[in-house]
């Protein structure tokens, strides 16, 4: 059909695009009319192709060669080699840094795939309305085997033996989780789908369940199984409309094709799942505080013990987990759990889904090995930086987080380097922040949503949580003090230590990890009144560079609110006690006539 | 039985299995601060939400510090109470719940009986490091109970009362984070709830979010008004506790101090509720025996069994929760209402004056009396019968306002002739006081015998639920009781799905009855303190020596000058109310 | 639909709808259609997925080309909403990024039945369970 014999991909991500991918483009368009190969060859521009280190990237079709670090001027090369010869370029082939052997094509190419989708396998490629398209995707399988030809406790053990750890935030084993239900004795069990996810930015269990949402009935039946528990209860924010329309429609699927209900595949055992909705409260993912709000009473969380696996929903044994957990298990029965523990770290088996946000080129939802580097996630996936700025740092974990600095890009992701590091696992939210956010500011933004979201029953993250904000905004409307910071330090470690549950036991993180590592910024904002981003606005002042200035009248005619002053093609002014620091008159002046400071 | 060995500050202790920190350092007597704790052992109510965080300890090898209220103990734990990191964030806690308080101490009812104030004097306090924005809400009046929210830590003790003892489920946590608070649904008004005042909230409130709707103002310029006659009438329980407010030992029986204290705050006459206890049995003890012969007669539209009816904050309950049953409860009014009837009937006309011209203040262990008082069938002309209702606290703030020495006070004698009084009134004050009453006077007119013995211990005790059959000569009469609302509740789902049958229950709203009541000196979770009021009115009967309400000379002649007979016509409309439907 | 009462049962409903939905699986296979996928999870629809897929479903009906399109949830590329995957017959599946209507048209008349590619690619960056 083609009436090309050849194409030309060349990777337009924008980190690529930062290292000249349009000139390169141009430069081949350029040479192939010159050449006239117009009519046989098509070069296209494709989005990241996830290896920005090496980038920019070249890729030749159909032969699937993969050329890395490749210049404008190395066009010519490549055409004249490459399709007219049809000789691949040596130079431009990338070269395992172990091995030193030259990688030739794309499917040779592992370092190019960092991404292994295992919680997100079916997203993105199955109709989520359609359960046979599911199950022409293994689905159903690893229930059928768990059913059939495994014991309860056998499945216990193979999940034991996968490694997998609660995806949604803790990292408790979910094998030894399931054990712990399925041993308490009770003549009623549950289990329970967490779908609270409430992390700013954090959406993983939210497209899991509108992308594949028959893997989570799937694991939950299995739990149910395994824990003697025979019915399910999905806890889902009222927020997500389409993931409960998608699971309503796979619940009624399930339940027509026998799936769901009595005597499931001829074995006896019985299970049901009802949905449960929540009011979208953040502190509702604790799961106590989760069981309550089930229970129709206020969500808020109670002391552990006792856990939920020995008295939870209504008194009962029931087990909890989140969805991304869920997702994994049909995997591990079908693939195996020795095929998942080779996954990953030595403590953290498996991927983990992690919703990329902030100043990243590549926004978006990603699966990667648990031992994968912060660096390889937002450079190599990622697509580096937006705007070619310069990395400051990483917030994971969402508010319970803390923010991971340059000297932390090297650091494999998994649990236990996370904690280390001052920041934690988490749901899955990884914000990354650039030289242009203000470590204070973000700091104060996460105290924002921890005072929003805090239930109100423990004292230190009521109150406490509460006076850190009024700290921190103190703080960025220039009327700190230094011994402000002194407070913070010493109140975050209090909330810490003192709170009832998880949320006040991390939320002062942002600020310790702040504190600790942007320390500087801090005292910029108590000791000199100096936002060092330009991102507080009570700390910053507009004004007009008098030699700059031409008097084209555009920022005048653009300050919303009449502040600033002068006359044509004379030098303007911007008074002080009006302006609202919006910042239009900088991003309108063409001159560069306007001074942030 | 496991037992566990640990250390609390270097000291061994061997405690049960599932004994908790703060109950395993109290074993060794260290103790623990808290706040939001309270444990009434024998009434089986305990309140440890974990919220207020004052009692954290540090526990050797634990990532964080344990609540030691609600950490249990575990073999080989190695607990301090005192290190510098639990110290420092208990005093950081407490500042920070002192950070969103108002500082008017000074002037504050719950001043100098306040458990914040006494916890910031304990941990030594001197200065709030993290100040900022603090809670504001709408205050709230309601007939009984004022609650000022400004003044909540959110201990949650009050919505555990009103939800799990009493099961009114009132109050509860509403709204987020900081602006978190305990409040009606929708953040209505507490007299636009199904609340019955029964006061458990105020008693058990640690600081002074939640207090009585003050009245000795009005008291004290009524006793200023020459043109009135000033009479107070004393429930039973409150001589088993007033004394507690002037530094006297719980169970102090201080009967003859009060009446010489209210002598000399210039009542006209004081008399004694007791007295009207002994006319409730008359009037309940008639109405139980004519129930008891139609049903024998086997009539089958009669009512059994006869529920009490002193209790407002029980009436106002099944008002509100089992208005199918209203037919049930007797419709004799409470001791507080008949002693105003008759004062403002009978004594105002012996006295010779207008009912107008007589106020009648009643000194009462309970908040909801306030609003009983104030209920419109207790009305003439709007001149209600009873005009103030103050709680055993009250009286004592304006005994100390108005310079009275009460533990130098000899004792003096109630007056005649509303002043006299039996036994069985005075036991009207604790759980099974009432039904034991009845069941004196009722058994002797029924029966026609002389009671064998005079106490009925099966009556007696603090258990929640109590049953007992009592032998009427040959005829066994069951006997329900119930304290605590949820009790209550219990008893009557019980008795509606046909699981049981009594011919008579008494139920009060307080635990242990008017001795607990909601007006009573704050206990601050001492569940002792009930105990020993409870034995003090008990003394107080034993020492009577009239101890049948059907005997008191005053009641008989009350009955011959004015009334007739029980359930008479005038006494009908005297003494007897109806109850209405207030599901709406 | 009729039940599905053993794992006997499970596997030939698998094999069967395998064989219906052939194609993707076996590039072989002698189906002729194009498959089309929309991402329509709550980012894609937020993003313009359902006008997208409207005008797609409009103009393959329009232009007479024999195509399957069906909905299906996050590809994970937030970025590049609306996402699309083609597949035509006998080829590897080809996902595209920032399909509006004028994308989608062009992606129409130069992908689908010319063969040429369009800018816009997004290149698979991830493995599957099956290639690990």
């Amino acid at each position: 059909m083609s009436e090309y014999n050849f194409q030309i991909l060349v990777c337009g991500g924008t980190g690529c695009k930062a290292s000249e991918s349009e000139e390169i483009r141009s430069s081949f368009v350029n040479l192939l009319n010159e050449y006239g190969l117009e009519e046989e060859v098509q070069v296209v521009l494709t989005d990241c192709f996830g290896f920005c280190e090496k980038g920019p990237i070249v890729k030749m079709m159909p032969d699937k060669t993969v050329y890395v670090r490749v210049k404008p001027s190395d066009a010519d090369e490549i055409i004249k080699e490459h399709i007219v010869k049809g000789n691949q370029v040596e130079r431009l082939l990338y070269r395992d840094p172990v091995t030193g052997t030259v990688v030739r094509d794309r499917q040779h190419m592992e370092f190019y795939k960092k991404q292994i989708r295992i919680a997100l396998r079916n997203c993105g490629f199955i109709n989520p309305e359609e359960i046979d398209e599911y199950i022409a995707h293994d689905g159903y399988m690893a229930l059928g085997t768990c059913l059939t030809e495994m014991k309860p406790m056998e499945v216990i053990e193979q999940i034991k033996k996968s490694g997998l750890r609660g995806r949604g935030g803790g990292g408790f084993p979910t094998g030894l989780k399931w054990e712990i239900t399925a041993k308490v004795p009770g003549d009623q069990k549950y289990v329970v789908c967490n779908v609270d996810e409430g992390d700013p930015g954090a959406f993983m269990d939210r497209s899991i369940l509108e992308g594949d949402p028959h893997t989570v009935i799937e694991a939950m039946i299995i739990n149910g199984y395994c824990t003697g528990a025979s019915k399910g209860l999905v806890y889902i924010r009222a927020e997500y409309p389409l993931a409960i329309s998608r699971l309503k429609i796979a619940l009624a699927q399930a339940r027509a094709y026998g799936l769901l209900g009595d005597d499931i595949l001829g074995s006896g055992f019985n299970f049901d799942i009802e949905i449960r909705y929540g009011a979208g409260a953040f502190v509702c993912g604790e799961e106590t505080a989760l069981i309550h709000s089930m229970e129709g009473c206020r969500g808020e969380p109670t002391f552990k013990p006792p856990f939920p696996s020995v008295s939870g929903y209504l008194g009962k044994p029931t087990n909890v987990n989140n969805v991304e957990t869920y997702a994994n298990i049909p995997v591990i029965i079908n693939k195996g759990a020795d095929w998942f523990a080779s996954i990953g770290t030595e403590k953290s088996k498996g991927t983990k889904v992690f919703a990329l946000a902030g100043k990243i080129n590549n926004v978006g939802l990603i699966e990667v090995p648990l031992g994968t580097t912060l660096r390889e996630v937002i450079y190599d996936i990622g697509g580096g930086i937006r705007g070619g700025k310069k990395f400051k740092a990483v917030q994971t974990g969402g508010p319970s987080g803390g923010m991971l600095t340059a000297e932390f890009l090297d650091t494999p992701i998994d649990y236990d380097n996370l904690l280390a590091a001052g920041s934690m696992m988490g749901s899955g939210g990884m914000i990354v922040m650039d030289e242009d956010d203000c470590m204070v500011a973000i700091a104060k933004f996460y105290l924002g949503f921890t005072v929003e979201e805090s239930c109100g029953k423990c004292a230190p993250c009521r109150i406490g949580n509460k006076r850190l904000h009024e700290i921190l905004e103190r703080i960025t409307d220039g009327k700190g003090e230094i011994q402000d910071l002194d407070r913070l330090f010493m109140l975050s470690n209090v909330i810490k230590d003192a709170s009832l549950c998880g949320l006040g036991q991390t939320s002062p993180n942002p600020v310790l990890s702040s504190l600790k590592y942007f320390r500087q910024e801090y005292e910029a904002h108590v000791k000199a009144s100096h936002c060092p981003a330009g991102q507080c606005k009570a700390l910053v002042r507009y004004e007009v560079i008098e030699d700059k200035c031409t008097g084209c009248t555009l920022c005048f005619r653009n300050c919303p609110v009449g502040a600033i002053t002068g006359e044509k093609r004379e030098v303007h002014f911007i008074d002080q006690s009006l302006c609202i620091k919006c910042g239009v008159c900088f991003e309108k002046c063409k001159f560069g006539a306007i001074l942030v400071s | 039985m496991d037992m566990i060995n640990l250390t609390i500050d270097n000291k061994p202790v061997v405690v049960v299995k599932g004994t908790t920190i703060l109950e395993a350092a109290k074993s060794i007597g260290i103790t623990v601060p808290t706040l939001c704790h309270m444990k009434l052992d024998d009434l089986g109510i305990e309140n440890k939400p974990g919220g207020c965080r004052i009692c954290v300890v540090e526990v050797k090898g634990r990532r964080n510090l344990a609540p030691a209220c609600c950490t249990e103990a575990t073999d080989g734990m190695e607990v301090s109470t005192h290190s510098i990191r639990a110290i420092n964030a208990r005093r950081t806690v407490l500042e920070l719940i002192l950070s969103d308080h108002p500082s008017d101490c000074l002037v504050c009812a719950k001043s100098g009986n306040c458990e914040l104030q006494d916890l910031a004097h304990r941990l030594g306090i001197r200065e709030i490091h993290y100040k900022g924005e603090q809670s504001s809400y709408r205050a709230d009046t309601s007939p009984a109970i004022i609650r000022e929210l400004n003044k909540c830590i959110l201990c949650r003790r009050c919505e555990m009362m009103c939800n799990e003892v009493q099961t009114v489920g009132v109050l509860s946590a509403i709204n987020r984070g900081f602006s978190s608070v305990v409040s009606p649904a929708f953040e209505m008004n507490l007299d636009h709830s199904v609340c019955t005042y029964c006061g458990q909230c105020v008693a058990v409130c640690p600081t002074g979010a939640l207090t009585e709707v003050d009245h000795t103002g009005a008291v004290v310029r009524a006793l200023a008004d020459p043109t009135k006659t000033v009479i107070v009438q004393t429930a039973p329980a409150v001589r088993a506790a007033l004394g507690e407010e002037f530094d006297m030992e719980p169970g102090t029986l201080v009967t003859g101090k009060l009446v010489a204290a209210l002598r000399r705050l210039g009542f006209d006459y004081v008399f004694d509720t007791d007295f009207s206890a002994d006319l409730t049995i008359m009037e309940e003890g008639t109405e139980l025996l004519n129930r008891l012969k139609r049903h024998l007669e086997g009539d089958p539209d009669v009512k059994l069994p006869i529920l009490t009816s002193c209790c407002p904050a029980w009436v106002k309950f099944f008002e509100h929760q089992f208005p199918d049953m209203k037919d049930i409860p007797s419709t004799a009014r409470s001791p507080q209402q008949m002693f105003g009837s008759i004062a403002k009937s009978y004594f105002a006309g012996i006295l010779g004056i207008k009912r107008e011209d007589l106020v009648v203040v009643s000194i009462m262990p309970c908040v909801a009396k306030k609003y009983e008082c104030g209920r419109d069938e207790f009305a003439v002309n709007n001149n209600p019968d009873v005009d103030f209702a103050l709680t055993t606290r009250e009286l004592a703030a304006l005994i100390k306002v108005s310079n009275i020495k009460f533990r130098l006070l000899d004792n003096e004698e109630y007056d005649a002739p509303l002043g006299e009084s039996t036994g069985a009134g005075v036991i009207f004050g604790t759980t099974g006081g009432v039904i034991e009453a009845a069941v004196r006077s009722a058994y002797e007119l029924y029966t026609g015998k002389e009671l064998p013995k005079i106490e009925f211990e099966e009556l007696r005790g603090m258990e929640g639920l109590r049953k007992a059959t009592i032998d009427f000569n040959g005829l066994p009469i069951n006997i329900g009781i119930a304290h605590g609302l949820r009790n209550a509740r219990k008893l009557l789902e019980d008795m509606r799905a046909g699981n049981s049958w009594y011919h008579a229950i008494e139920i009060m709203s307080c635990p242990g009855g008017c001795i607990g009541g909601g007006g009573q000196p704050y206990h601050h979770g001492n569940v002792e303190i009930l105990k020993k009021r409870q034995m003090a009115l008990y003394r107080e009967d034993s020492n009577k020596a009239i101890r049948k309400s059907h005997e008191n000379p005053y009641i008989k002649k009350l009955y011959e000058e004015y009334l007739g007979h029980p359930m008479s016509e005038k006494a009908h409309h005297l003494l007897h109310t109806v109850y209405f439907d207030r599901t709406r | 639909m009729s039940k599905i009462t053993s794992v006997a049962d499970l596997k030939k409903k698998k094999e069967q709808v395998q064989l219906n939905l052939g194609l993707r699986e076996n590039s072989d296979a002698a189906d002729t259609h194009v498959q089309i996928r929309v991402g329509m999870a709550t980012c894609g629809i937020a993003s313009g997925a359902r006008e997208t897929m409207n005008f797609l479903v409009e103009e393959t009906r329009h232009q007479a080309i024999d195509a399957v399109i069906t909905q299906t949830g996050c590809m994970g590329f937030c970025y590049a909403e609306p996402t699309v995957e083609i597949t035509l017959p006998g080829k590897e599946p080809v996902v595209f990024g920032h399909v509006d209507k004028t994308k989608a048209r062009e992606i129409i008349d130069r992908f689908i039945i010319k063969g040429e590619l369009a800018d816009g690619i997004i290149p698979v960056n991830f493995k599957t369970i099956d290639e690990y």
